[in-house]
């Protein structure tokens, strides 16, 4: 079967720089399509947190973007890409507690450091693709198999 | 234990009512998001002095009973709008983080 070839776009949505305030609104109609779609519950938390990380790393980290999501009858794809300013060092992105945001982000209690380490925990495959000066995009794909729900 | 007894015993200000009849399963604090992403339950009551938007965001994504913000913290006008939209407990107290989660554990709520 070309079962990826059965492809539906449920999400697609702009996420503007800077502006904390409006953080989570794309994963919060993400979740509620999902759950209309009769994901099982474990399944939509894995996502729903791996989707706030990514738009919420657009918002603090870089000069816009956009996230989007595909549902394939084997997985869902989020994917977050953004126009800049990429990640110069990925491995030290991904190390817990490595966060460059802005004293005012980290008042807010964004720059634990954490949130890529979470959406890698909380997804079946990761992918990343990024350039500096051009843009970062991440791909997180979590699996709708039952045995996709062991990662806690 | 149900939200709503928690209030009465530990003398909680309801800020925002969304559902005080949901079991707590447990309880986590911490002001650091990411960390509450990756370390809280469902059904957990979660502590923290955060008072803006982005806290009612994530109670709902990860199905959070509910919010307490400790020390009396300042909640933003936007945070009750959108958690009254969205039906999230806010939860207020003048008590710190620590002392609030020493009777909690005390209540049973670990
Ligand atoms: N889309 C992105 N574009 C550019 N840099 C990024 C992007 N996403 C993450 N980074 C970089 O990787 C670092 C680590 O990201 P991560 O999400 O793990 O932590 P954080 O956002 O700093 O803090 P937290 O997510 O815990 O609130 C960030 O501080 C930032 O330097
Ligand atoms: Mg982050």
């Amino acid at each position: 079967m070309q079962k990826d070839e059965i492809k539906q776009v449920i999400l697609d949505c702009e996420v503007e720089a800077g502006d904390f305030s409006v953080g989570g609104e794309a994963s919060s109609k993400l979740k509620s399509l999902l759950h209309k779609l009769g994901i099982p519950a474990q399944t939509i938390r894995k996502i729903a947190i791996a989707t706030y990380e990514l738009e919420i790393n657009i918002i603090i980290h870089t000069y816009g973007g956009s996230l989007k999501a595909e549902v394939t009858p084997s997985e869902i794809r989020v994917i977050a890409s953004d126009k800049g300013p990429g990640i110069a060092d990925l491995e030290k992105a991904f190390q817990p507690g490595y966060s460059t945001a802005s004293q005012k982000a980290r008042e807010m209690g964004f720059g634990a450091g954490m949130g890529l380490c979470n959406i890698k925990r909380y997804s079946d495959e990761l992918n990343v693709e990024t350039e500096v000066g051009k843009g970062t995009e991440i791909e997180a794909r979590i699996s709708l198999r039952e045995s996709g729900d062991s990662n806690e | 234990m149900k939200i709503k007894e928690l209030v009465e015993r530990l003398n909680l200000e309801v800020v925002v009512e969304g559902d005080l009849e949901v079991e707590v399963t447990g309880g986590y604090a911490s002001d650091l998001l990411s960390n509450v992403m990756a370390r809280s339950s469902a059904g957990n009551l979660w502590l923290t002095i955060q008072g803006h938007q982005n806290i009612v965001a994530i109670a709902q994504l990860i199905e959070l009973a509910g919010i307490l913000v400790t020390e009396n913290f300042s909640i933003d006008d936007d945070t009750i709008k959108k958690a009254k939209e969205l039906e999230i407990n806010i939860l207020r107290s003048k008590l710190d983080t620590y002392e609030l989660s020493g009777k909690l554990y005390q209540l049973g709520i670990e």
